[in-house]
C-alpha cells in the first residue's frame, strides 16, 4: 500500500452510509415524502407535434373547472430565454429556451400547464385546453439538420450562444495540435471508423419531482430532486425574473440522477405556481414523460482515424463527431467537447491529433449531461479502431494499448486546447496506473489463454474484448465546492457542504475525509448538504467533480479546524503548538500529555477567550486528474440466433485513494451495469413523426438482477497527490467501458464489427449473415 | 367512495378508497412512503410491499382489491428502533445507494426469505428480477439478501 495511506483511521474502510439507516427503514427522506396542507398539483400539456407554431390557445374551460387554481401557458408567463442546463455561470449552453414557447419543437415540449387541487383535476383540465398549431417542417435526424435549406429549429431573434442558428449549428469545435495530414502520410499502417450511438435516458428510479412553497417570510422554497441546488436558484431567479435572495433550494434524498437532474426543468414551473396562487406546488413527472420530455443522451456519429509506425507507436489521432444535441442545446457544446477531451489525451504519444465536430438541432427529444458525458460516445470508434489497428499491425490488442497510454508524469496539448467549451488547462499526470489495471484485467478474464480462440460451444462461439479508458475529476478552474465545519462542545462537528448526495454517497465520503483530518469517528460528524439558506456554495454534483474538488474543501476546513484546536489545546496544556498532534479525539504531546476535543471545545465556547471553533473553506483545482481503468469481457455469441452472453466481466481502476471501498465499488458496477444496458438493450425508439415509441421500463429494457453477468471489479493502489487525501474520481469513468469491449468481444468471437448500439441480436445475426453471404461471393 | 380494512404493519384501520385507487396511492396518502412510485405499472418494483404474505407492486393493485388484506411495507420491518436483519443487511453489505428501489428490494426479500430460508444466488436473482436499481450492478444486493438469510437463520436458533 502507498505510504501516505497508512496511517488513515477511517479513510480507505467501508463505513456505512450517514444517511443509510433513514434510507433503509423507509423514512420521508425524498422530494414527494412530505405532505404539506394545500398542495396543488402540477401537471404539462406537451405537444404531439415535432416541430409547430402555436396559432392560438384556449383554456378557458379548464380555468373554469371546479378544483383548477391556475393555467399558464406562454401567454401569462414569463418570456425570458435561458438554458435549462445546470452549469457553472455563464454557462456554455445558449439561451434558447422560454418555460413556455409560442413555437413547439419536439414531441412533449411543453404547451401549458395546470395547477388543481388533485392530480385527477388536473389531468382532466389539460384535455380541456384547445390548442390550434401551425405545423412546420421538422428535422429529423442530423443529416436533415445539417441539409442544404433544411428547416430551421431555432429561427427565433432572442435567442442567444447559438454558434449557426440558421444552419442548425448550436456548437463547432475544431482543434488541432501538430500535423495530422504529415502525421498520417507517415505512418505504416491506417485504419478509419465510423461508430453511432442511439438516444437512451438515464432512468433514475425516482423521475423528475419538484415541490414548492412559501416560507414564513414570504421566501420560495424549493424542495427538489436536483444534482444542482444553487444552480437551480441562479437559473430559477433568472427566468422568474427575481432576485437570488428570495429563493431556497432545498435538496432532500434524491433518487437517482446520472446527469439527468442536472437540468432546471420543473423547478421555475412550480415556483412560478407557488408565486401566484400563494400555495404549495408540487410537479411529478409520470415515467412516459421522464422518456419523452427530460433528458436523454446525446446520440452521436464519431470518426475515429488512427496513423501508426509498423512498431505500433501511434503517430496521428483524428476524431470527427457529430452530436444531435435535439430540440434544445442544453450541453450540447461541451458534450462534444468531452468527446475529444476525455479520449484523445489517453493517447499522448501521437504527437498529431486533429478533433472536430459540430453539435447540431433537430426536432427530437432533448439530450443533456449523461453520466460519461461524450466520453462514452467517442471511447467507442476510438478504442474500437485501436483493436483494428493492433489487428493490422499483428500486435495483441493489450500491448497496443500498453504501448500507447499516457504515464505519469507526461501530458497530452489536448489538456490545454480543449477545455469545457473553451481552451482547458494545463496538465500534468501525477497518479496513473492504468498498467496494473491492464495487467490485473487481462489476468482475470484471462486474456493471453483465450483470445483469439474461438472456442466453440453448438452454435456458441466465445470471444474477448477490452478497452481501456480515463476521464476526469471535476472541471480545472472552474468547478468550485466548499464546505464549513463548525465544533460542538462534546467534541462532534457539523459539517454543512453545497455538495450534492444523489445517491453516490458523497454525505459519507465528505464526511469520513472530515473525519480523517480531525481525528474523531465518522459518527462524530453530522453531515448536512445542499440547501443554499445553510451550507455554502458547490456547483453540484457533475463532472466527477465531488470527491476531488468539494473534497479538498472539506479537507481544507478540517485542517482550519485543526489548526483552531491545536492553539485552543497548547494553551491549555501550557506547551508550544508544534509539538500537538489530533488523534483518537484528542490533542496531545508526544509524552502522552492529552486534552479530548470535547474539553478543548468547552473551553472555546464557555471557558476563556470565547469563540465558534469553525471554518469555511473552497476547492478550486487547477488539475482534473484522470481515473483510468481497463476494462475486459468474455462473451459467448450464439450464430445461429444473434444472442449474445456476458460470461464474465473484470474492470481494474485507479481511482486514487479509494475513501470507502463498498462506495467506491458500488459506483463502479452501477456504471458498468448501466453502460452494458447502453451497449445492449436499451434504446429510445423513434416514431417517424419524432415521437418515443417505447416510454415505459417494460419496453425500454434497463438491466435487472437477472441480466447482470458476473462482475469483477478491482480498485487498484494508487495515490493522486493533488487530490483530498490521495483521491481521484471513480463515478463516471465505467459507462464507457462496455460498448468499445463488447464491441471488441464481438468480433473476436464471430469476426464482424459493429458499428452502432445497441448490439442487440437483430444486429449480431445480419452482421453474421452479411458477413457469411460476402464471404460466399454471393 | 368505497369503504376497506386493511391490516397495515400490525395495525388494523378503515380507509375509503376510489374505485380507480391503487394501494399505492392508498398507502403514500396516508403516510407509509418508504412505498416508492417509479412507474405506475408494474415494471420497477420500487412500490413493492408483501400483501398478504406475498410481494405486490402495489401500483398495479387496486385498493379495493386488497380489502380485509394484511399488508407490510418497510416501515413495519423496525421494531422498537431495532433494523430488521434485512435492513441491517442492505446496510452493512453497501447495498444502499441512492434508495429510492431499497424499500421494495427489502419487501421482495422479505417474501423470499419467509418462503426458502436459505436461497440460492439464482433464486435470489428470480425473486428480486422485478425491483429495478438504476444506482448499483445488483452485486452488493445479492450479498445482501444471502446475509440477511444468514442472520435470520441464526436469530430463529
Amino acid at each position: 500500500m502507498d505510504e501516505r495511506k497508512k496511517d488513515f483511521a477511517t479513510v480507505g474502510k467501508s463505513e456505512l452510509k450517514v444517511d443509510g439507516r433513514g434510507l433503509v427503514t423507509g423514512k420521508p427522506l425524498f422530494t414527494a415524502d412530505i405532505d404539506l396542507p394545500g398542495t396543488l398539483h402540477v401537471k404539462i400539456l406537451r405537444s404531439p407535434h415535432a416541430h409547430a407554431k402555436i396559432i392560438s390557445i384556449d383554456t378557458s374551460a379548464a380555468e373554469m373547472m371546479p378544483g383548477v387554481a391556475l393555467v399558464l401557458t406562454h401567454k401569462n408567463t414569463p418570456s425570458t430565454r435561458y438554458t435549462t442546463a445546470g452549469q457553472g455561470f455563464p454557462e456554455p449552453s445558449p439561451y434558447d429556451t422560454r418555460m413556455f414557447d409560442t413555437v413547439m419543437r419536439f414531441v412533449g415540449d411543453r404547451v401549458a400547464a395546470v395547477a388543481a387541487e388533485t392530480r385527477q383535476i388536473a389531468e382532466a383540465a389539460l384535455k380541456t385546453i384547445v390548442v390550434t398549431y401551425e405545423k412546420l417542417p421538422a428535422v429529423l435526424s442530423i443529416d436533415e439538420a445539417l441539409a442544404d435549406g433544411a428547416p430551421v429549429v431555432h429561427d427565433e431573434e432572442d435567442s442567444t450562444g447559438i454558434y449557426d442558428a440558421k444552419r442548425n449549428i448550436v456548437a463547432n469545435i475544431d482543434i488541432l495540435a501538430g500535423d495530422v495530414e504529415r502525421g498520417f502520410a507517415e505512418s505504416d499502417v491506417i485504419v478509419e471508423t465510423t461508430c453511432e450511438t442511439q438516444y437512451a435516458q438515464h432512468t433514475p428510479i425516482e423521475p423528475h419531482v419538484a415541490l414548492s412553497y412559501l416560507a414564513p417570510d414570504d421566501r420560495l422554497v424549493l424542495r427538489t430532486s436536483t444534482q444542482v441546488p444553487f444552480h437551480v436558484r441562479r437559473i430559477v431567479a433568472y427566468a422568474l425574473g427575481i432576485p437570488v435572495h428570495q429563493i431556497r433550494v432545498i435538496k432532500p434524498r434524491v433518487g437517482g440522477g446520472f446527469g439527468t437532474k442536472q437540468e432546471i426543468l420543473l423547478e421555475g414551473v412550480a415556483g412560478l405556481v407557488t408565486l401566484r396562487t400563494r400555495r404549495p406546488a408540487l410537479i411529478e413527472l409520470t415515467r412516459e414523460e421522464e422518456f419523452v420530455s427530460s433528458r436523454t443522451r446525446h446520440p452521436m456519429r464519431v470518426r475515429v482515424k488512427l496513423g501508426a509506425r509498423k512498431d505500433g507507436m501511434l503517430n496521428a489521432l483524428e476524431m470527427e463527431g457529430i452530436s444531435n444535441t435535439g430540440a434544445y442545446g442544453s450541453h450540447g457544446l461541451t458534450v462534444l467537447s468531452n468527446t475529444g477531451s476525455k479520449t484523445l489525451p489517453l493517447y499522448n504519444k501521437a504527437p498529431n491529433v486533429h478533433f472536430y465536430g459540430k453539435a447540431v438541432y433537430t426536432n427530437l427529444p432533448v439530450p443533456g449531461a449523461y453520466r460519461g458525458y461524450g466520453a462514452t460516445q467517442g471511447y467507442f470508434p476510438l478504442e474500437v479502431a485501436m483493436d483494428e489497428l493492433a489487428e493490422k499491425l499483428g500486435i495483441d490488442s493489450v500491448e497496443l494499448r500498453r504501448m500507447n497510454h499516457i504515464r505519469a508524469g507526461e501530458t497530452s496539448p489536448i489538456f490545454v486546447k480543449l477545455g469545457e467549451g473553451r481552451e482547458g488547462v494545463e496538465q500534468v499526470i501525477e497518479s496513473c496506473e492504468l498498467e496494473k489495471c491492464i495487467d490485473i484485467g487481462a489476468q482475470r478474464i484471462g486474456w493471453s489463454e483465450k483470445h483469439g480462440k474461438k472456442t466453440r460451444e453448438g452454435s456458441w462461439v466465445h470471444g474477448l474484448g477490452m478497452s481501456v479508458h480515463m476521464q476526469g475529476s471535476g472541471i480545472p478552474e472552474i468547478d468550485m465546492g466548499a464546505a464549513t465545519i463548525k465544533m460542538n462542545e462534546d467534541g462532534s462537528f457539523n459539517l454543512l457542504i453545497g455538495a450534492t448526495d444523489l445517491g453516490t454517497g458523497s454525505d459519507t465520503i465528505l464526511g469520513q475525509i472530515a473525519a480523517e483530518v480531525l481525528g474523531v469517528p465518522l459518527e462524530k460528524i453530522i453531515v448536512y448538504s445542499s440547501d443554499t439558506d445553510l451550507t455554502p456554495f458547490d456547483v453540484g454534483a457533475y463532472a466527477s467533480s465531488t470527491t476531488y474538488v468539494s473534497g479538498t474543501a472539506v479537507k481544507r476546513a478540517a485542517e482550519k479546524v485543526r489548526e483552531q484546536i491545536i492553539n485552543v489545546a497548547a494553551e491549555m496544556l501550557n506547551v508550544d503548538r508544534s509539538q500537538l498532534t489530533v488523534a483518537n479525539e484528542q490533542v496531545c504531546t508526544p509524552d502522552g500529555k492529552g486534552v479530548t476535543l470535547a474539553k478543548i471545545c468547552e473551553q472555546a465556547m464557555y471557558i476563556k477567550d470565547q469563540f465558534q471553533i469553525g471554518a469555511t473553506a473552497s476547492g478550486l483545482m487547477h488539475q482534473s486528474p484522470p481515473p483510468f481503468m481497463a476494462s475486459f469481457a468474455e462473451i459467448a455469441v450464439d450464430t445461429e440466433t444473434g444472442e449474445l452472453k456476458i460470461l464474465n466481466y473484470a474492470v481494474a481502476a485507479d481511482c486514487g485513494t479509494v475513501i470507502n471501498p463498498k462506495m467506491a465499488e458500488g459506483q463502479m458496477e452501477g456504471a458498468i451495469a448501466n453502460g452494458i444496458g447502453y451497449a445492449l438493450t436499451e434504446e429510445m425508439q423513434l416514431s417517424p413523426t419524432g415521437g418515443v415509441r417505447n416510454p415505459n421500463l417494460f419496453d425500454y429494457k434497463i438491466l435487472g438482477m437477472l441480466d447482470m453477468p458476473p462482475l469483477d471489479v478491482v480498485l487498484v493502489d494508487s495515490y493522486e497527490p493533488t487530490g483530498p487525501l490521495g483521491a481521484k474520481s471513480v463515478a463516471e469513468i465505467g459507462i464507457n467501458a462496455p460498448i468499445p469491449t463488447l464491441a471488441n468481444a464481438i468480433y473476436d468471437a464471430i469476426g464482424v464489427r459493429l458499428t452502432k448500439t445497441p448490439f442487440t441480436p437483430e444486429k449480431i445475426l445480419a452482421a453474421l449473415q452479411a458477413k457469411t453471404w460476402n464471404s460466399d461471393g454471393s | 367512495m368505497i369503504d376497506i380494512t386493511l391490516t397495515i404493519n400490525g395495525e388494523k384501520r378503515q380507509f375509503a378508497v376510489n374505485a380507480g385507487e391503487t394501494l399505492l396511492e392508498l398507502l403514500r396518502r396516508e403516510g407509509y412512503k418508504s412505498v416508492k412510485k417509479g412507474c405506475e405499472s408494474g415494471d420497477c418494483g420500487a412500490c413493492t410491499v408483501v400483501l398478504n404474505g406475498r410481494a405486490v407492486t402495489s401500483c398495479i393493485v387496486f385498493a379495493v382489491k386488497a380489502d380485509g388484506g394484511t399488508v407490510l411495507t418497510a416501515e413495519g420491518l423496525e421494531t422498537n428502533g431495532k433494523l430488521h436483519p434485512i435492513q441491517e443487511a442492505f446496510l452493512e453489505e453497501g447495498a444502499v445507494q441512492c434508495g429510492y428501489c431499497t424499500p421494495g428490494m427489502e419487501m421482495a426479500t422479505y417474501d423470499l426469505l419467509s418462503h426458502n430460508a436459505n436461497p440460492s444466488v439464482t433464486e435470489i436473482k428470480e425473486a428480486l428480477s422485478g425491483n429495478l436499481c438504476r444506482c448499483t450492478g445488483y452485486v452488493k444486493q445479492v450479498k445482501a439478501v444471502k446475509t440477511a438469510a444468514k442472520k435470520l437463520t441464526k436469530e430463529a436458533k
